[in-house]
């Protein structure tokens, strides 16, 4: 829709140019869907070019620019596998359809901070870390901790998401995926990963609540200690409570997921 | 740096927060609509640089340097694209408003999104055809029958503004350049009671292009409802243009109007608004105890509210029998409450109307309507006009679904108008839709009834409450409706309604696709499913044994009104459809671990509303030899277009595509009550054939004593033939003749759903595995449409039954104001269903049809819930079944 406070677009925009009133704007399709009274001014970081994914030893890092579309069709690391397993399901674990893809962002993704945001559940699940950008200098933050609550993140004034880091080591181990939603390939209202890392197992919960939960077994915990985790790790007020779904539902999907996970991954 | 847009450059550049809608509109590319605004609906799909992409939530300004291809641009200059002459061929839409962005999706497609349109098309909403006729399109499945020798009645022909809507020429209700054109914006009300104190206009005036603010102070004093009806004492009289009381969040508080759209958003913001602020009642049961707020506690008399310090609108207590001695003579008795949600129609245009002062000062309206004549009487009241000084008319309209039965823009419009002497446009945003405009009246129905062992029903007893929120419009018309065929389809002596409307300080309620009969039905149908169960006897047997039958009355407890009768009856056909379609195999693969059941329900509806429902019809022979139709009804993808260019086209012996319609315009005929209670076949229709009849008697005695019969283009004579170029040359003026139609007697359609499904216990999850749907709408006139009417209207029902409810938090704002909270069906929700028609003639309806449009909507829900419960054992009772709801239900046990 039209934002029609905004009356300035700076672009390329650069760190250290945010003053009240701007907005970060990457693709756009989560700015442009709602009214931002508040907004008189439009950074765009989409003109800066940056690479959108860049591989190398260390692992792979994704610009926050980086699209939706390119991320999916990314082929340029094969031999990262769990990324590529986890990267196609993700994608298509959006709400939107492919037609966003080729606008949305990774970086958007995670700044909208939505308890849905794929992009949050694959960059958490892979270990992804992210770089942040702010006036007075840079700072890394894992991505767990970048999203905060329901729309909140970690970036104060002035601060952006430059882009996130997938450590080589997180992305070789076995995965699983399990989306669950009120409707066929509708919004996310749980979306649980698991992730062999060497004997062990790292599970990620999102969607079902208000921010990434991720449990970490050094070796592959039978079911009843998988219960036990998720009972103790996520209180009941994480739940979301919202029309994509009851939170006594999300909790229940949780559980189950997450077992079926453990059984698939086990062994 | 300019934007290329399908070849051409513009170099004006985009403003700084323009989103690229607006941008091509803008620079008149009309087919790019608007249905959300947030990227959820594909209705502006457009290509950047030869990518798919959604233009509302795309920067215009990123455009620059780019190609961008629009549905205007897509095909090659000397015809059609392949994709465009597929949705031709399959007729991939009804009213059309999504069909550019379904187009410019689908001409995007490669082979792996195509063989996976669930998941492709997931960000494309079809709310008219339930997405079959859709994937009929994608996939190059022809349905449309080419226009040929012999009857086009009973042919599958296509919709005559086919051409324009997949070319996205065809020109909806803002498809147009008015110049000087100004922007209307309005403040609602933060609160759900309150009353208007002062309005400080000062700084809002002061905003750079701000042309006027319209208060209470300016509105007429007269009070009138929203809801359209023929007579307009059907509904109460509690609404001003705008008042200084608000009674929901979302009212109407003031108006801006400006030379921007932008600067009009700025003005309503500077408004300063003192509210008193007053105690509010949002559920209706609690609206009804003593003590409560009253809604409209100020008015007394003459507003035609039943018990307004009550807060009942309008209610119904009646008795026939006696239901007491019918409950002791049964051998079972079932009782039980039922509820169904506030549902939106979501018609991907959104409301709207560009009005203005023509070259005689003649006031005009341009808006999305489906009652022009009706809209035009209520502002002539409201503005003591004379009515030929009001015209009203309509684009094509962008979907109805009973939400355009109402005045909602029109009036503010008018005003608007009235005070700048300037072209004024309001268009509301889909958020608007959801708290501005209306929803499907909720219901709470609670139901007793008996049978005998046999399965004789003894009794049948309901309590009704309809929540008809803040304003009354349609809350008693939609009760009484309610009421009615939902029980009178069943011959049981004993029947007893006590039936409240109900106010609250919520969003109005108003008409919605079934009028009422869904939500009873829900309550009716699983009732009678739950009485067979306890007898051990199949639910068809037991329906049989209590249907009524031709010849026997229509009875439900009240005065209705006396015109209603069963002119045809395939009912009976309907339910033997649904028994042999239950009778076959389960041949779809269950999961291990999920629960199978099936269910039926019927449904009747008459085809018209009590009271009449009039049109006016007329036929001119053309001086090149065509016909053209002047018809008042409106066209919004129910496809009677279509159906009166058959019915002239058969009567005048010639073919449809020598038939021009015009229609929806004050202008074209005397009057027509409007294009809702399903009447644009059975009313519209009767009026068309009148006059096409008319004209061929006319035309017969015009070409003098040898005459023998109308042809395609002449008219054959004993020996030779004569044009009818040359014949319409001979007369001295236009060959013209007119019909009329006043809507009654009415007969009765019929309606059978019946499901297959599966469902997880583990999760919820629920499938349908078969639909069958059997109706009974007399004489077919064209298979294709109809079809479409039924599958759209079991999709749109299925959105209410398994998805669909607008929410309200405990300040009574709506909380579910867009597509993202408000889930409507997709591909990927809709099972194929399908359509038998039962084959009887009508001896009322137009060449023996009835109505077939609203009706098979509401059969569906209790038919879900029937299944639900053979499958898990366990009786649903409250409306939507997500999945989250059948999980926790299943816990419950």
């Amino acid at each position: 829709m039209d934002l029609h406070t905004v009356v300035e677009v700076v672009s390329p925009a650069a760190v250290g140019q945010w003053r009240p009133g701007d907005a970060w704007l990457a693709g756009g399709t989560a700015l442009f869907a709602e009214p931002q009274t508040d907004v008189t001014r439009l950074l765009d970081l989409v003109a800066a070019g940056w690479t959108p994914i860049t591989v190398s030893g260390h692992g792979l890092e994704i610009a926050a620019t980086c699209t939706v579309a390119d991320l999916a069709g990314y082929e340029g690391a094969g031999h990262f596998t769990a990324f590529h397993e986890l990267a196609t399901a993700c994608c298509r674990a959006f709400l939107a359809s492919f037609k966003i893809w080729n606008v949305a962002t990774v970086g958007g993704n995670l700044c909208a901070a939505l308890p849905a945001g794929p992009m949050i559940a694959l960059t958490a699940a892979l270990d992804g870390e992210c770089l942040i950008l702010g006036p007075t200098g840079e700072r890394r933050l894992s991505v767990a901790r970048f999203v905060t609550g329901d729309g909140a993140t970690a970036l104060t004034a002035g601060e952006l998401l430059r882009s996130i880091t997938l450590p080589a080591a997180a992305l070789t181990g076995r995965t699983a995926f399990r989306q669950g939603s009120l409707f066929a390939h509708g919004r996310s209202a749980v979306l649980l990963i698991g992730r062999r890392a060497g004997a062990g197992l790292v599970l990620t919960v999102t969607a079902a609540t208000v921010r990434p939960f991720q449990l970490r077994f050094a070796e592959v915990p039978d079911a009843g200690e998988l219960a036990a985790a998720v009972r103790e790790t996520i209180p009941d007020d994480a739940y979301v409570d919202d029309v994509h779904g009851l939170p006594a539902w999300r909790r229940h999907l949780t559980a189950r997921y997450a077992e079926e996970i453990r059984a698939e991954l086990a062994g | 740096m300019s934007v290329r847009i399908n070849g051409t450059d513009h170099e004006q550049p985009p403003r700084p927060g323009q989103c690229l809608r607006t941008y091509l509109r803008q620079e008149g590319c009309f087919g790019v609509k608007k249905g959300c605004d947030t990227g959820d609906c594909g209705a502006c799909t457009v290509h950047v640089d030869g990518r798919p992409v959604h233009s509302c939530v795309y920067p215009a300004f990123r455009a620059q340097g780019r190609q961008v291809t629009t549905i205007e641009g897509l095909a090659p200059p000397d015809g059609l694209h392949p994709v465009q002459q597929r949705f031709l061929d399959a007729q991939g839409f009804q009213c059309g408003f999504c069909t550019a962005g379904m187009i410019m999706t689908t001409a995007a497609l490669d082979g792996t999104r195509r063989a996976d349109l669930p998941r492709a098309l997931k960000g494309n909403l079809c709310r008219c055809t339930g997405y079959r006729a859709v994937a009929d399109a994608i996939n190059g499945v022809r349905t449309v029958e080419e226009p040929g020798a012999g009857p086009a009645i009973g042919a599958g022909l296509g919709a005559p503004a086919g051409p324009q809507i997949v070319t996205g020429t065809a020109r909806y209700t803002f498809d147009v350049d008015v110049p000087g054109l100004t922007h209307l914006k309005v403040l609602r009300s933060p609160h759900a009671h309150a009353r208007i104190t002062a309005v400080d206009t000062a700084e809002a005036l002061a905003v750079p292009g701000v042309l006027a603010v319209l208060t209470h102070e300016d509105a007429p004093s007269r009070y009138f409802s929203t809801a359209r009806h023929e007579h307009p004492t059907e509904d109460p009289a509690d609404t001003r243009v705008l008042d200084d009381v608000v009674r929901h969040v979302g009212q109407r508080v003031a108006a801006v109007v400006a030379e921007t759209e932008a600067a009009a958003e700025e003005g309503c913001r500077r408004l300063r608004v003192a509210y008193e602020i007053r105690p509010a009642v949002l559920d209706p049961e609690a609206a009804m105890r003593p003590g409560a707020p009253a809604v409209h506690g100020d008015k007394v008399t003459g507003h035609r509210i039943a018990r307004a310090a009550d807060n009942v609108v309008g209610e119904l207590h009646a008795e026939l029998g006696d239901v007491e001695e019918g409950f002791a003579g049964a051998d079972v008795v079932y009782e039980q409450t039922f509820r169904t949600p506030r549902v939106q129609h979501a018609a991907l245009e959104t409301h709207g109307a560009i009005g203005w002062l023509d070259e005689g000062g003649r006031l005009t309206l341009r808006t999305s309507s489906q009652t022009p004549f009706l809209t035009r009487r209520a502002l002539a009241e409201l503005f003591e006009l004379e009515l030929d000084q009001v015209r009203v008319l309509t684009g094509r309209v962008g979907g109805g679904f009973g939400g355009k039965q109402e005045m909602l823009v029109e009036d503010l419009v008018a005003l608007a108008v009235r005070r700048t002497g300037r072209p004024v446009k309001l268009e509301y945003t889909r958020a608007e839709q959801f708290t501005a405009a209306t929803t499907r009246h909720p219901f709470t129905v609670r139901m007793k009834a008996g049978a005998r062992r046999d399965g004789t029903l003894t009794a049948l007893s309901l309590r009704v409450v309809s929540d008809t929120g803040a304003y009354g419009n349609h809350g008693p018309a939609v009760m009484y409706h309610a009421c009615h065929e939902s029980i009178a389809v069943y011959r049981c002596a004993s029947k007893k309604v006590d039936a409240y409307a109900v106010y609250t300080n919520t969003v109005p309620s108003g008409a919605f696709r079934g009028y009422g009969l869904g939500q009873v039905s829900f309550a009716v149908e699983s009732v009678l499913d739950e009485l067979a169960r306890r007898l051990g006897l199949d639910p068809v047997l037991l329906r049989e044994r209590n249907i009524v039958r031709p010849g026997e009355p229509l009875a439900a407890p009240g005065d209705h009104a006396d015109d209603l009768i069963i002119a045809s009856y395939g009912l009976d056909q309907c339910l033997d459809a649904v028994r042999s379609a239950a009778a076959e195999p389960v041949t779809q693969p269950v999961p291990d671990g999920w629960q199978v059941g099936e269910g039926m329900a019927l449904a009747m509806i008459a085809a018209g509303p009590p009271g009449g429902h009039f049109a006016d019809a007329a036929i001119t022979l053309l001086p090149d030899g065509r016909y053209e139709i002047a018809v008042g009804t409106t066209e919004f993808g129910n496809g009677s277009t279509t159906v009166h260019a058959q019915l002239a086209a058969d009567t005048l012996g010639t073919t449809p595509d020598r038939i021009l319609v015009r229609q929806s315009d004050t202008d074209v005929v005397a009057h027509d009550t409007g294009a809702f209670a399903s009447t644009g076949v059975v009313v519209a229709g009767q009026a068309v054939l009148h006059a096409a009849r008319a004209l061929r008697e006319r035309l017969l005695v015009l070409a003098g004593p040898g005459a023998v019969r109308l042809g395609v283009d002449a008219v054959t004579l004993q020996q030779g033939r004569l044009s009818l170029k040359d014949l319409a040359a001979s007369a001295r003026e236009p060959v013209r003749a007119e019909g009329h139609w006043t809507g009654t007697p009415r007969s009765v359609a019929f309606n059978v759903q019946w499901f297959r499904v599966a469902v997880d216990p583990g999760t919820g999850e629920l499938r349908i595995l078969r639909s069958v749907h059997s109706a009974d709408a007399g004489t077919v006139l064209n298979p294709l449409q109809t079809r479409g009417q039924i599958e759209g209207g079991v999709a749109q029902a299925l959105g209410a039954t398994l998805a669909e409810h607008v929410d309200i938090d405990a300040e009574g704002r709506v909380t579910t104001a867009g597509f993202r909270q408000y889930h409507l069906p997709t591909l990927a929700d809709v099972p194929p269903t399908e359509v038998v028609f039962a084959r009887t003639e009508d001896a009322i309806g137009p060449l023996g049809a009835k109505s077939m449009s609203e009706s098979p909507f509401n059969p569906v829900a209790p038919a879900l819930a029937n299944a639900l419960r053979d499958a898990t054992g366990v009786r649903f009772t409250e409306l939507p079944f997500t999945r989250d709801r059948i999980w926790q239900r299943l816990q419950a046990g």
